[in-house]
């Protein structure tokens, strides 16, 4: 079938897969965003030090967590063509051209709630840049709003089924739409919710022609990607401990580039001149992150199975990752579903200098007492404690019993309430509760903070894969923003 | 094994650990910094103790994942982030600090491995 799709100009990546007979080389996997809100200047390193290497290379941001395709979904309702990552603009525009004019292809969840809303947003930069509109594959399939699918979430939730509105249901669906988009020639594939590893596993299959039973191969591809995708996380970001943990120059931390073997063993390193670390310590540290059992870790594409995976340091800020194996990928889906929570109400005031502690209690009981026992409230003593403390105060009770919040005596507290209540309205009343302490409170109160917003709830359940269709199209300049298609 | 005196040594000195979290479950890794300390780690960083640091969340369980070929033990600890990221009324709702918490647990070291501990 024809498209009227531009010419590839210039790409290293032959179309068609591998021939098994003859292994093709490594493919390098560069990383340029953890999450949504990561830094817009990590990219660009990257693609520098891909470049330069002038091998086949893929760049890829992860920029969904479980919250952030409700907040798209929500977006999307506001304005039809929103509903994408809200930096991509920003993420894109240092490193568009020279992806392009090098053949560095893009996969990404970037679509989030709306994949053809990413799409135009794109093609309007490259207009912008003076560019010629890239080839741009569209995942789908992840989306499960709408009747078609309503009750066979609602079976598959059971009790769990949130009362409230549903405001997004979504299939972490795997790597196959992104492989064979790559195949087709895709220059730059945009995703909703895929799981995240399939990011790298996508365009490693890709490259080297992996079948999808070749469960070994699969599982190393995914811990590959598993590696990556939170960006900074493996190249000594969330991981410095001054004194026992040092990282050089964290400021300027640079962004991971695996290089995946034909056997799927892989390589993690990170551009030259960039600062942070890449050793066995963060590399360990990044391959168990939010792992549950390392011989069963579920994906879409395989279970992977790290059990027995040892990593070596094979060279500056270089460390190979070896001995993952995979298992026959699951026969259900999990499906995230999101539904509106009510209100969550915060509030802050200080209480410093003498007797700060004995105040802060009192403004807590008074706060206790006004309120009543409506909705689950929380109170923190910050500058005591902020976060390791728990909803019903044990924590710091504990504290108080064992004399040490008194024989330390702190000088300066801060005291911080939160409140979920089902409307906005209701959850008011705590923010001008404490406002009121600033006069009707101890004394010397001060530095009243308050803030509202609307929360959200998730649950997961999981679906027969027979049930999910997902697959990819090309994007069109006249395809409508809304349009959801099925093939 | 050492027979030799024991010293009170903080987790945070033989290991390092980073905290992920899926709902309202937090896994949490504990990573010998020697291979070493990787015996007396795996022996005395037990679920039973982990599950007694963590009581005040009151965790419903605690499972212990043993990576000998990366001395490290990996915890999965169920209903600990008080409803999770999206309920939590904790300002860290991802539980993200629980590892260093953690690694503040006591451990009973052989006097002769002190020279493998950090800090």
């Amino acid at each position: 079938m024809a498209h009227p799709l531009p010419e590839l100009n210039s790409t290293r990546w032959p179309d068609g897969p591998a021939c098994a007979s003859t292994p093709r080389g490594p493919l390098l996997v560069g990383c340029g965003a953890g999450f949504s809100g990561d830094r817009t200047d990590a990219a660009r390193p990257v693609v520098d030090a891909l470049m330069a290497a002038g091998e086949p290379a893929v760049l890829i941001f992860e920029t969904l967590a479980e919250r952030t395709l409700a907040l798209a979904q929500l977006a999307r309702e506001r304005d039809p063509s929103a509903g994408y990552e809200p930096l991509l603009a920003d993420l894109l525009r240092p490193v568009l051209a020279d992806c392009l004019a090098h053949g560095i292809r893009i996969v990404s969840n970037f679509g989030a709630a709306n994949p053809a809303g990413a799409a135009a947003c794109i093609a309007a930069l490259a207009e912008e840049l003076g560019l010629r509109v890239p080839r741009m594959a569209l995942v789908h399939g992840d989306d499960l709003m709408g009747a078609k699918h309503g009750q066979a979430l609602q079976d598959a939730c059971g009790a769990q089924w949130p009362a409230a509105r549903v405001v997004s249901a979504n299939a972490y669906i795997g790597a196959q739409p992104i492989a064979q988009a790559l195949q087709e020639g895709a220059e730059i594939v945009i995703a909703g919710r895929v799981a995240d590893p399939a990011l790298v596993l996508g365009p490693a299959v890709a490259w080297h022609g992996w079948a999808w039973d070749e469960w070994d191969l699969l599982a190393r591809g995914t811990m590959a990607g598993h590696l990556l995708e939170c960006g900074a996380q493996v190249c000594g970001g969330y991981f410095a401990d001054p004194g026992y943990k040092n990282v050089p120059d964290l400021a300027h931390v640079g962004f991971p580039i695996a290089r995946i073997e034909a056997d799927g063993s892989c390589t993690i390193g990170k551009p030259e001149g960039t600062g942070g670390l890449i050793n066995a310590q963060t590399v360990k540290e990044q391959l168990l992150y939010e792992v549950h059992d390392p011989a069963a870790y579920l994906t879409p594409d395989v279970v992977a199975d790290i059990s027995q995976a040892w990593v070596s340091e094979v060279g500056p800020d270089q460390v190979r990752l070896e001995g993952v194996r995979g298992h026959a990928r699951p026969s259900h889906l999990k499906i995230n579903v999101c539904s509106e929570r009510g209100w969550l109400a915060e509030a802050e005031i200080s209480y410093a200098g003498a007797h700060a502690l004995a105040r802060a209690q009192l403004a807590r009981q008074i706060i206790a007492t006004r309120l009543g026992a409506q909705g689950r409230l929380r109170c923190d003593f910050i500058g005591v404690t902020s976060v390791l403390g728990d909803d019903q105060g044990q924590w710091l009770a504990q504290l108080a019993d064992a004399g040490t919040a008194a024989r330390e005596a702190p000088r300066d507290v801060r005291v911080r309430w939160a409140w979920e209540q089902p409307t906005a309205q209701a959850a008011e009343v705590l923010l001008r509760e404490v406002n009121a302490l600033y006069t009707c409170g101890p004394g010397g109160g001060g530095g009243v903070r308050t803030q509202l917003r609307s929360r959200l709830s998730t649950v997961s359940c999981l679906l027969p894969r027979e049930q999910i269709v997902c697959g990819w199209r090309w994007w069109l300049p006249a395809t409508p923003a809304l349009v959801t298609e099925t093939p | 094994m050492s027979s030799c005196t024991l010293l009170s040594v903080p987790l945070f000195r033989l290991a390092h650990g980073r905290t992920g979290d899926k709902g309202n479950r937090s896994n949490i890794s504990v990573i010998a910094y020697h291979p070493l300390l990787w015996p007396v780690i795996e022996a005395q960083v037990t679920a039973e103790r982990v599950a007694a640091h963590f009581a005040a969340r009151r965790p419903s369980g605690v499972a212990r994942h043993v990576l000998p070929r990366l001395q490290a033990l990996n915890f999965v600890i169920d209903d600990v982030l008080e409803g999770g990221v999206n309920s939590a009324l904790n300002l860290d709702s991802h539980g993200k600090a629980l590892a260093f918490d953690l690694l503040q647990m006591d451990i009973a070291l052989p006097a002769d491995l002190l020279v493998h501990c950090k800090g």
